[in-house]
């Protein structure tokens, strides 16, 4: 059994391993989720919060969430991602079948020994749900080892909401409980309008017992820090995933450098009692 | 371990004898500079040289470099490792610290191949430093002026010949390329030991502090009025960590031959005072001004460096405050953040009523 994790540390760190792109589902028109299988029966074996290094050759390589979760890695995994620029672009040109390169998986993972036994309170927006719902469902297959969860997730439009499918299931589901909210309401939309920050007064929470994992774009972390804080969350039990600039993965390169931590092997995943002393971090 | 002497007419001969096995690259002058370059026989080299435009990173780290080649149609992919047998040859002691930093960086957690493979095939022949190189080198300061370790062999010019110290088994399999190279004298021993001590004194000090205070001067000095004021001087064309044997920042992109169907990933040296280093998608920079940038660019060399690996992050070689058209330079920033250092006492006062 070979992990890709081997594999970089065997030839170079820097070679990716090539991955066929099994199935792809547009979730909406900049978002697609793109399910992936290793070859020669390689493993990712990652955790959630973790991402990988994913390249177009010829194009480039991005740091990218690994978006499903471990409890559910059937011989593939899933990446989800905006068409933002170079190597997202002609990637969302891409069709099953065609060979993409993947590293890692990297990162320090969100420590989920600490959550157990914890009630869980995820504040979402936009694209963080791709990095979040890895360690939703690892949390709902596991479901009896956490206390209750609570899902707040916010979208600029109904249209922009992610993974509605899913959506919708963890609605149904009685140990859930799930809070929508969208920036700009549509037609037939007759949840929450406002920002995500409009939701924590439907949420009753024991404080010291509670983790909050946020994750979204840099502009809502604040605010929802100010709600948490205020709710009286520990600072060590408030947890973000922070993006920056990322070329190598490893700490090498530089540019994810927040202060003397580096994005992407000292995090991602950061508790707010980690960088609070960190002016610029969030 | 002792060390050898060997008369500078037999250092041709031995430059020579690497030639026939090894690459070699040293200090060689262009017009009015000097530069690391390969070397074709030992004319080319000048170990008198003062310093350099560019550091001997730029052997074991290339300013552009193949990291991988793909080829679309086969799919096959295959690592560029550089093991090509090489001497780098004439090496300060500054830039051989600063390669003790780089060691230290790409051997961390995630080994770099490409890095470590030039690495072991890299022999270094140190010198020793015999008087400042530039009035703006401080190496003194750093603690840089000498080494101990880390070379496979270390010359010392003792006027008609050389001190060789033996660092390695590869640095006494070079030496043995020459027969001239004789076990030390007692008269040797009272001769290297006069030039090292005769050396010192040519060397100012030009830190106000001493470098073990540098990380905690920093510590409270992130606040302070001077990252803005270097902030609205600076150019931000990054030609400090261009300069900088302790820099190693870089960028990674795709190049594609004209078939459109083959290519290289490159590594290139990128810099963290450039304007664009931390932007993200969707156009947010986390470092948005020269302010920020200069700052970060200090913290690293006097302070994240050091509590990272134990290892200064300037090694004072000065090539930066050359190279800066606003002068802008490390050792007059450490001085002046020394200089408005606000005494804990005082602000103790202050703060309390
Ligand atoms: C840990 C982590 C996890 C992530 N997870 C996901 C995920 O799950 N899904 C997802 O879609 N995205 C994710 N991202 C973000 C993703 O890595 C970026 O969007 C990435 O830039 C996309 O690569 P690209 O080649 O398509 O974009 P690029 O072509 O690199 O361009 C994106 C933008 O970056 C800037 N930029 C790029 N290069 C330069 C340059 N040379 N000079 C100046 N500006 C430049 C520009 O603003 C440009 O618009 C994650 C990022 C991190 C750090
Ligand atoms: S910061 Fe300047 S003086 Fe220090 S090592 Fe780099 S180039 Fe030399
Ligand atoms: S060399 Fe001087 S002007 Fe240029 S980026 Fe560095 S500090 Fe700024």
């Amino acid at each position: 059994m070979t992990l890709l994790k081997d594999k970089i540390v065997s030839s170079s760190l820097y070679v990716p391993v090539q991955a066929t792109i099994r199935d792809i589902r547009a979730l909406t028109p900049l978002e697609k989720v793109f399910s992936l299988t290793l070859p020669d029966g390689m493993l990712l074996n990652h955790e959630p919060g973790q991402f990988v290094e994913l390249s177009v050759f010829g194009v480039g390589e991005a740091p990218i969430s690994i978006t499903s979760s471990p409890s559910r890695s059937n011989g593939f995994f899933e990446l989800c991602v905006r068409n933002a620029g170079d190597m997202t672009g002609v990637l969302h040109q891409m069709k099953p079948g065609d060979v993409v390169g993947v590293r890692g998986p990297f990162g320090r993972p969100f420590p989920m020994n600490r959550f157990l036994g914890k009630d869980l309170i995820f504040a979402i927006g936009g694209l963080g749900l791709a990095p979040a719902r890895s360690v939703i469902n690892q949390v709902l297959d596991e479901r009896g080892k956490y206390g209750k969860v609570i899902i707040l997730y916010g979208a600029r439009t109904p249209g922009d909401l992610l993974f509605t499918d899913e959506l919708e299931e963890w609605d149904r589901r009685s140990d859930v409980e799930l809070h929508l909210t969208v920036d700009r309401p549509a037609e037939g939309w007759d949840g929450n309008v406002g920002v995500i920050t409009t939701l924590f007064s439907h949420v009753q929470v024991y404080a010291r017992n509670t983790v909050a994992i946020t994750l979204g774009p840099p502009v809502m972390y604040r605010f929802v820090l100010m709600e948490l804080l205020g709710k009286g969350v520990p600072e060590g039990n408030i947890w973000f995933s922070f993006e920056r600039r990322m070329k190598c993965g490893v700490g090498k390169c530089g540019h994810c450098q927040i202060h003397h931590l580096y994005t992407c092997k000292d995090g991602p995943t950061f508790s707010f009692a980690e960088i609070k002393h960190l002016e610029g971090a969030l | 371990m002792g060390f050898r002497v060997m008369p500078k007419s037999a250092f041709p001969g031995w430059v020579e004898q690497m030639l026939q096995t090894y690459r070699v690259v040293g200090p060689r002058k262009i017009r009015d500079r000097y530069m690391f370059d390969e070397v074709n026989s030992p004319g080319d080299l000048d170990l008198t040289y003062s310093t350099t435009v560019l550091p001997p990173k730029k052997v074991l780290l290339p300013q552009h470099e193949e990291l991988l080649s793909f080829d679309l149609e086969s799919g096959k992919m295959e690592a560029a490792i550089d093991t090509q047998p090489t001497v780098l040859l004439g090496v300060h002691t500054c830039d051989l610290h600063a390669i003790r930093l780089l060691d230290a960086v790409f051997e961390d957690g995630y080994a770099d191949q490409h890095y470590i493979a030039r690495r072991q095939n890299v022999l270094l022949v140190s010198l020793e430093c015999l008087s400042p190189c530039t009035e703006k080198s401080f190496c003194k300061s750093m603690g840089t002026l000498s080494v101990t370790e880390g070379y496979d062999l270390h010359l010392t010019d003792l006027g008609d010949s050389y001190a060789i110290d033996i660092g390695s088994e590869r640095g006494q399999a070079l030496l043995e390329l020459t027969e001239n190279a004789q076990p030390a004298t007692d008269a040797d021993y009272s001769r290297l030991n006069q030039t090292l001590s005769d050396k010192w004194p040519r060397f100012p000090y030009r830190l106000e502090s001493d470098i073990t205070e540098l990380a905690n001067l920093l510590a409270v000095s992130y606040d302070s009025d001077l990252w803005e004021e270097l902030g609205e001087k600076c150019l931000g064309c990054g030609s400090c960590t261009i300069v900088c044997p302790t820099c190693y920042c870089f960028n990674v992109i795709d190049e594609v031959d004209f078939s459109l169907n083959a290519g290289s990933r490159i590594r290139q040296w990128d810099g963290c005072t450039l304007s664009q280093f931390a932007v993200v998608a969707g156009g947010h920079n986390f470092r948005s001004t020269n302010q920020e940038r200069q700052r970060h660019r200090f913290f690293r060399k006097g302070k994240y460096q050091m509590e990272a690996y134990g290892l200064v992050g300037c090694v004072g070689c000065g090539r930066c405050a050359e190279a800066c058209l606003v002068d802008i330079n490390p050792v007059d920033t450490f001085n002046e953040l020394s200089r408005r250092r606000i005494p804990m006492t005082r602000r103790h006062k202050e703060v309390l009523p």
